[in-house]
């Protein structure tokens, strides 16, 4: 008897572990493409965080290289990795909005804002922390300013 | 028996007269601004600490836009909805016309310049401990900026709570200046505590509110669950929030958190205003929530 509640009860949990999974990680290419692309943004910026914030020493050449990066992000053609159906009304593990699909221009000008606060930050990043610490500042708001209309709060 | 009623009639007099005294609106003693000084640096830097654009902006304005405080933003509540007012320097629409002490009854007694309370939407509970320095600077910014001749919608709220004069007694029970963390605080930490108890209101949505609308105190800062029905406004308190204090102020500056995510929801536009503080005021607010700790609020011990 002991046994066979175990046996229901790992059942479930494993289900339930399933489910879970599920929920953390779409199955869909498209949206494992994009969230990678924002894992290696946040890489590179942590090292330009960890300077402005006094955790390393600044490095002109380790932030120059993180900047280097981050301007490539802002330059991968993401135009495959944003299909239809690939919102948060029909994929439960993004937070992207179906607004996204209905402000196209918006988008783009808001990834344009991106791209020219990476810009800044690669011109920045050889100075000094100070000046790093600036163009973080811009890339925050323009990060931010995306985020704020067309990604969905966290739950 | 006739006494009994004539006894009676006398104490419900009373107690209607002493009601009607308490709910009275309050406010600043006009002499108490006779050697206080407006400085206009000083006013814009609490024009953002305060947060006044975030509410009393359009709805959806950026950038230079957000310094045009024609109100219109719709907040809903348990009450009813509170649509945020005109507060430009138009003479007409906005509070062009108000004088130093019209606002400081309005920031610290939530009383508005004919004598009416102010819906607590209007987060005075918190302004209540602004210096009338700030006030005064804040008035002389407020007038700097542009003026917007859009009249101001009426709130949308039913009985009983369209009776304001109802709100004198929640005032009585809700309106407590006075500082919540008290102790032996550094000058940099005292600094945060006004920065977040006073202009920044934090605690207006980081503090559980009970069945009244009123914050619980003794769960300062301790999380709340969020208005919108959708997940849950974090606790800040220094064992809820593992951050460090480095963390805390570049997340106010930039809006990058520790993980190198960005801010979302309404920290968005909070961070919008604190990323114009300066990095010293920015790093009080984060010695501040390392020296606020639960259940009990106290200091962190050192």
């Amino acid at each position: 008897m002991m046994k066979k509640i175990t046996i229901v009860a790992a059942g479930l949990l494993s289900v339930a572990a399933i489910g879970t999974a599920i929920a953390q990680e779409s199955q869909n290419p498209a949206v494992k493409a994009r969230t990678s692309i924002m894992k290696l943004y946040a890489f590179n910026l942590e090292t330009l965080g960890g300077m402005i914030k006094g955790e390393v020493e600044y490095d002109a050449e380790a932030a120059t290289r993180a900047a280097n990066n981050i301007v490539v992000l802002t330059q991968i053609d993401q135009s495959a990795m944003w299909p239809a159906g690939s919102d948060n009304a029909s994929d439960p593990a993004t937070r992207a909005l179906p607004a996204i699909w209905e402000n196209f221009p918006d988008v783009g000008a808001k990834g344009q804002a991106m791209a020219d606060a990476a810009v800044a930050m690669q011109a920045a990043a050889g100075q000094d922390v100070e000046a790093v610490k600036a163009a973080m500042g811009q890339l925050g708001g323009a990060c931010t300013a995306c985020h704020k209309a067309y990604r969905a709060p966290e739950n | 028996m006739r006494r009994f009623l004539r006894l009676a009639a006398g104490v419900v007099v009373l107690v209607g007269l002493a009601g009607v005294l308490l709910t009275r609106p309050q406010r600043v003693d006009p002499a108490q601004l006779n050697d206080v000084t407006a400085d206009l640096v000083r006013g814009e830097a609490v024009f953002f600490a305060g947060g006044c654009a975030s509410c009393h902006s359009r709805p959806d304005a950026t950038g230079e836009e957000k310094l045009k405080l024609a109100g219109g933003r719709r907040f809903e509540t348990d009450f009813g909805t509170f649509i945020a007012p005109n507060i430009s320097s138009d003479r007409e629409a906005g509070i062009g016309s108000w004088s130093v002490l019209d606002l400081a009854n309005a920031l610290l007694h939530g009383t508005g310049p004919e004598g009416q309370h102010y819906y607590p939407a209007f987060p005075y509970t918190s302004y209540a401990n602004m210096t009338l320095e700030d006030v005064a600077s804040l008035h002389a910014f407020l007038g700097t900026l542009p003026a917007v001749a859009v009249e101001s919608d009426a709130h949308e709220v039913g009985f009983p709570f369209n009776i304001r004069r109802g709100l004198g007694g929640w005032k009585l029970l809700y309106l407590q200046p006075g500082w919540v963390v008290e102790g032996d605080l550094t000058d940099q930490q005292a600094r945060g505590r006004y920065l977040v108890e006073a202009l920044g209101h934090c605690a207006e949505c980081h503090t559980p509110r009970n069945a009244f609308g009123g914050l619980q105190r003794d769960l300062w800062l301790a999380g709340a669950p969020n208005p919108s029905g959708k997940g849950r406004i974090p606790g800040l308190t220094a064992d809820q929030l593992d951050w460090s204090e480095a963390d805390i102020a570049e997340y106010l500056r930039s809006g990058f958190t520790p993980d190198y995510d960005s801010a979302g929801g309404e920290m968005a536009e909070v961070i919008e205003n604190t990323s114009q503080l300066t990095d010293d005021d920015r790093l009080a607010i984060a010695a501040y929530l390392k020296a606020v700790s639960l259940p009990s609020v106290a200091l962190v011990p050192e």
